[in-house]
């Protein structure tokens, strides 16, 4: 089969998985997980073999490997769909399948199959544990089965379909058909434990913010179709002379060209989608769903998607740019918004709790790195960076998720009600936990860019060496100080979690997760260290030249130039020396203060922080903002306006009427109509015959006499008629 | 010649016997008297026919027949109605023709 | 006035008479008995009549089978008229006004009438013979049929009467 065809069943077997699942294998947990994984390892053997093949080819990115259809019949032409495997969605295919088959094994443990139903556990609300009867101890509780295991599965399957979709497909409609059906699955399983409230809640507002931003990229689409008549990348975004057409012409919105106004109108979808500033809202909130959830939608996948897309709309973006001049109005928007996100999100994640919370600012920080980096034209660094975060920030959570689920055998162990996710509930972790320690570790320094060895160092040095080299000096400070303060949440969260000694009895009980939880954290962490390596650049000192920049030829040839590489050659040493000092500075920083931390001891950022610590511990008071300025009045306006006023009182009020009006002539016409004239007819015929009958019946008295006299009557007057007829006859 | 009887005083007889045996057929009670009413009807009848006989027909033995078969008519129901009275009498206990009014309604 | 006349107007008044005493007296025996002289009366009226056969049919017939049925059934159902109360019906007046009427109807029938029958006298010929009746009741041509007949009618109304009449034992 040619490779064409084979990049068009890539997303098919996790769609049949899910078809599957939801019709067929409901109830059994072990056929839907060999379902689930099965189909996901026939994607993740697809994906290798186009990768490699892609790899392989001369000039992918002139000639990718393209298969469409036409399908809809428009006036002129059809509307044509199909798959494009270019140098771009090729690293995209490779790193979506590993980590989608990763989390898929990963679940199965997560979802603690194979453990007994739980004493409690209801469908809909997280399980909490299993009572054993021969475990009398304090707490004797035993972690139990997810009930919706099954579920979970389909809609995982389902969401690596949307995934796939959108990776694979060559024309933005398509990509927005899978950007969409992502949503949904988002939905469903961030309220996957539907019972509780605040996952519901979290479902809502994770689906409306994102919504926000589709409708601007659809008005983005909208204008596309309309300037070019065309959504395929080979007809647009990879057409010069269609790009240079629209950087011409103005828009006569802000000034910006047609094309600039279409790039920022989808960069809206993707801050909507990716968790930028000022719609970053819904994604720690989205810590609510479960773990696999967190790892793939929020980490590694989903939010990766909207960094695609605007990494595949960069022509757009950038129509008119010429390296090293002046960016278009859009970059500019990118490249703040990604500066300003990133540091953001860091001092947010300073004074969180909750291990999964600060995960999830973490990755709305480093997704505001590359979305800079793509603002200020690093178009190969943004897309390294990419590729890389995905790999170490899937590994986070998943540890993130053992961690979790050692803490609460811990809980059900000891009986102690503690949060299991609070991190100063934590402590002494790698003595319990040693391989999840050590993966968590080394993600937690990729995270970091930890100098050599990991592969968040690479990614990030491209970005701030890039940075630096084009003179987009705020840019690169902000970039730096984010770093530094990255570096310094991780190693205070690897502190408080794993160093030192236990700060519960809960945590003191804690074991190591099960095996098919522990292998994918390996394999993660062996890309997290192994994977940079394949995008060193030729100028680095003493490294460079080891090992080819593979990365950049490759993705690179997707633009003309990549910018000011060629001044690395000899370039100066400022950002390596930035990269080092704020990584290795941050992690040394961060485990300093914290390594001394015992239980029942404030967090000692609050002391040397003082008021502005409450601002940063509540996110800086911006979903209370959101509350008051936006959900209050829709809320007010639905009820006093929409319900109120257009439902009860117009349209009810009107059918009410109606109702009413109708019933009373039905009233009439039964009153006046009906019953005297219909009715009436009819009792009146009775009655009359009846009446009749009792008249004339008076005639049948029985006696004989007078039935003689009435016939002797009758004769006479017969006689007479005729004697009469013959008289006047005969006169 | 003496003067003969006309026609028109046996006629004039006959409906006045008629009449007077009607009313006693309509009016009277008891169901004997009836029978007794309609015997007075049948003779006026027969007094009727004999008369018209004998003043125009009385060459033929026509108004003579058909006076034998009104005699024997008349026995026949006088014999049958008393039977039945009788019968009534048997079941009824009465003889009043206005109690027997089964054919009420 | 003939003597014939006067007979024959004394014979009427006494017939009509008797005919109304029998509708209207009280005791059923006295109305048989007035019955018995009515049919008299009638029977001398077919002997003006020169209907000699049926003076004697009637006398024999009527009178002596007829009449004496009347007055057996009279004596058998005797125990329930005990011969008080009015003998005739509530509303009696309406039989007197309908035959009332119908008298005057007839008598202005038969005056009105323009035949010219009215006052017809006696044809000079004779009437005809018994033997001729005789004859005539057997002949096929002339009246055997009606002689059939009335024979059936009889024999039918002997069964009957006899049947009706008796008392059925369970």
């Amino acid at each position: 089969m040619s490779t064409e065809m084979l990049i068009w069943l890539i997303p098919l077997p996790p769609l049949l998985a899910f078809a599957l699942i939801v019709l067929f294998t409901y109830k059994k947990h072990a056929l839907s997980h060999w379902i689930a994984v099965s189909a996901a390892g026939l994607s993740w053997l697809g994906s290798m073999v186009v990768f490699f093949s892609a790899a392989g080819k001369e000039g992918l990115s002139h000639e990718p490997f393209r298969s469409f259809i036409n399908w809809l019949p428009t006036q002129r032409n059809f509307l044509q769909i199909g798959v494009q495997i270019d140098p771009l969605s090729a690293v995209m295919v490779f790193f979506v399948a590993w980590t989608v088959l990763m989390i898929f094994i990963y679940s199965i443990g997560y979802h603690n199959y194979g453990q007994p139903k739980g004493t409690a556990d209801h469908p809909g609300l997280p399980p909490h544990g299993a009572a054993l009867k021969k475990h009398k101890e304090t707490g004797g509780m035993v972690p139990s089965v997810e009930p919706m295991y099954a579920r979970f599965f389909a809609l995982i399957s389902l969401f690596a379909f949307a995934m796939f979709t959108l990776v694979v497909s060559d024309n933005l409609l398509t990509l927005y058909i899978g950007w969409e059906l992502m949503g949904f699955c988002s939905y469903f399983l961030i309220g996957f434990w539907y019972a509780k409230p605040s996952a519901r809640d979290a479902a809502v507002k994770a689906f409306l913010t994102t919504r926000v931003g589709d409708v601007f990229m659809l008005l983005g689409l909208v204008l596309l179709y309309s300037q070019t008549g065309s959504l395929s990348y080979a007809d647009t975004l990879a057409n010069p002379v269609v790009i240079e057409e629209l950087a011409k012409h103005s828009s006569g919105i802000l000034g910006l060209s047609i094309a600039g106004l279409i790039g920022l109108l989808i960069f809206i979808g993707v801050i909507g989608k990716s968790a930028q500033f000022p719609l970053h809202v819904w994604l720690p909130d989205a810590m609510e769903g479960p773990t696999p959830v967190s790892a793939m939608i929020h980490a590694a996948t989903m939010v990766s998607a909207g960094v695609y897309l605007a990494i595949r709309v960069f022509p757009l973006i950038s129509a008119g740019w010429e390296p090293g001049h002046a960016l278009t109005p859009t970059m500019v928007v990118l490249a703040s918004i990604g500066a300003f996100t990133a540091l953001f999100a860091a001092t947010i994640a300073l004074a969180q709790n909750d291990i999964k919370r600060v995960l999830a600012y973490s990755t709305i920080s480093q997704l505001g790195y590359m979305i800079a980096a793509l603002g200020i034209g690093a178009y190969v660094a943004a897309t390294f960076h990419l590729v890389m975060h995905a790999f170490f920030k899937a590994l986070l959570f998943l540890g993130s998720g053992s961690v979790i689920h050692g803490v609460e055998h811990g809980v059900y162990h000891t009986g102690e009600h503690v949060d299991p996710q609070n991190m100063f509930n934590m402590g002494g972790l790698r003595k319990k936990m040693p391989v999840t320690f050590w993966t968590f570790l080394l993600g937690g320094l990729a995270l970091s860019g930890f100098p050599l060895v990991t592969a968040g160092f690479w990614s990030k040095d491209e970005i701030l060496s890039y940075a630096f080299k084009g003179d987009y000096f705020i840019v690169f400070v902000v970039l730096a100080v984010a770093a530094l303060l990255t570096a310094f949440y991780t190693a205070r969260q690897i502190t408080l979690t794993f160093l030192g000694e236990a700060r519960t009895k809960a945590s003191s009980h804690a074991v190591e997760s099960v095996k098919v939880m522990i292998i994918p954290l390996i394999i993660l962490a062996v890309f997290a260290v192994t994977a940079g390596w394949s995008g060193i650049p030729q100028g680095f000192p003493l490294f460079g030249g080891i090992l080819p920049n593979w990365f950049e030829e490759f993705v690179g040839s997707m633009v003309k130039e990549s910018a000011p590489h060629g001044a690395g050659e000899s370039g100066s040493l400022v950002p390596l020396l930035t990269s080092l000092v704020v990584s290795l500075g941050g992690l040394a920083l961060g485990w300093w203060v914290y390594k001394d931390v015992r239980a029942g001891m404030n967090d000692p950022l609050e002391r040397v922080l003082g008021r502005f610590y409450p601002l940063i511990k509540n996110k800086y008071y911006i979903d209370e903002f959101y509350q008051a300025a936006f959900i209050k009045p829709a809320i007010w306006i639905a009820d006093k306006v929409a319900y109120q006023f257009l439902d009860k009182f117009l349209i009810d009020g009107f059918l009410h009427a109606v109702a009413k009006g109708t019933w009373r002539l039905g009233v009439i016409f039964r009153n006046f109509f009906d019953i005297p004239v219909v009715n009436g007819t009819g009792d009146a015929i009775g009655k009359g015959t009846q009446g009749l009958g009792d008249v004339l019946r008076k005639m049948q008295t029985g006696k004989i006499q007078q039935y003689m006299i009435l016939s002797l009557l009758v004769v006479i007057l017969v006689g007479v008629l005729f004697y009469l007829y013959f008289l006047l006859g005969r006169v | 010649m003496i003067q003969q009887i006309p026609l028109s005083w046996y006629l004039i007889f006959a409906a006045m016997l008629f009449c007077v045996g009607l009313f006693g057929a309509l009016a009277r009670k008891n169901a004997i008297a009836i029978l007794m009413g309609i015997e007075l009807m049948l003779n006026a009848v027969n007094v009727n026919i004999l008369a018209f006989w004998r003043f125009l027909y009385s060459d033929g033995v026509g108004g003579m027949v058909f006076v034998a078969v009104v005699f024997a008519a008349a026995a026949a129901e006088a014999a049958v109605g008393l039977a039945l009275i009788i019968s009534i009498y048997r079941r009824r206990n009465t003889v009043v023709a206005d109690d027997i009014d089964l054919m009420k309604g | 006035m003939s003597a014939l006349q006067i007979v024959f107007l004394v014979t009427a008044l006494v017939t009509l008479a008797s005919g109304v005493m029998v509708v209207t007296v009280r005791k059923m025996m006295h109305a048989a008995l007035w019955l018995i002289l009515t049919l008299l009366g009638v029977a001398v009226l077919f002997a003006i009549l020169e209907a000699s056969f049926f003076v004697a049919v009637q006398v024999i017939i009527y009178i002596g089978a007829i009449t004496i049925l009347i007055i057996f059934t009279i004596m058998l159902t005797r125990r329930v008229m005990e011969d008080t109360g009015p003998q005739t019906n509530r509303l009696w007046w309406i039989p007197a006004l309908v035959s009332g009427g119908l008298l005057v109807a007839l008598v202005f029938a038969f005056i009105t009438w323009d035949r010219g029958y009215v006052d017809l006298d006696f044809l000079p010929g004779s009437a005809v013979g018994i033997a001729e009746l005789g004859k005539a009741f057997v002949s096929p041509d002339q009246f055997l049929i009606p002689f059939e007949v009335a024979s059936i009618l009889l024999l039918a109304a002997l069964i009957g009467a006899i049947y009706i009449a008796n008392e059925h034992k369970k």
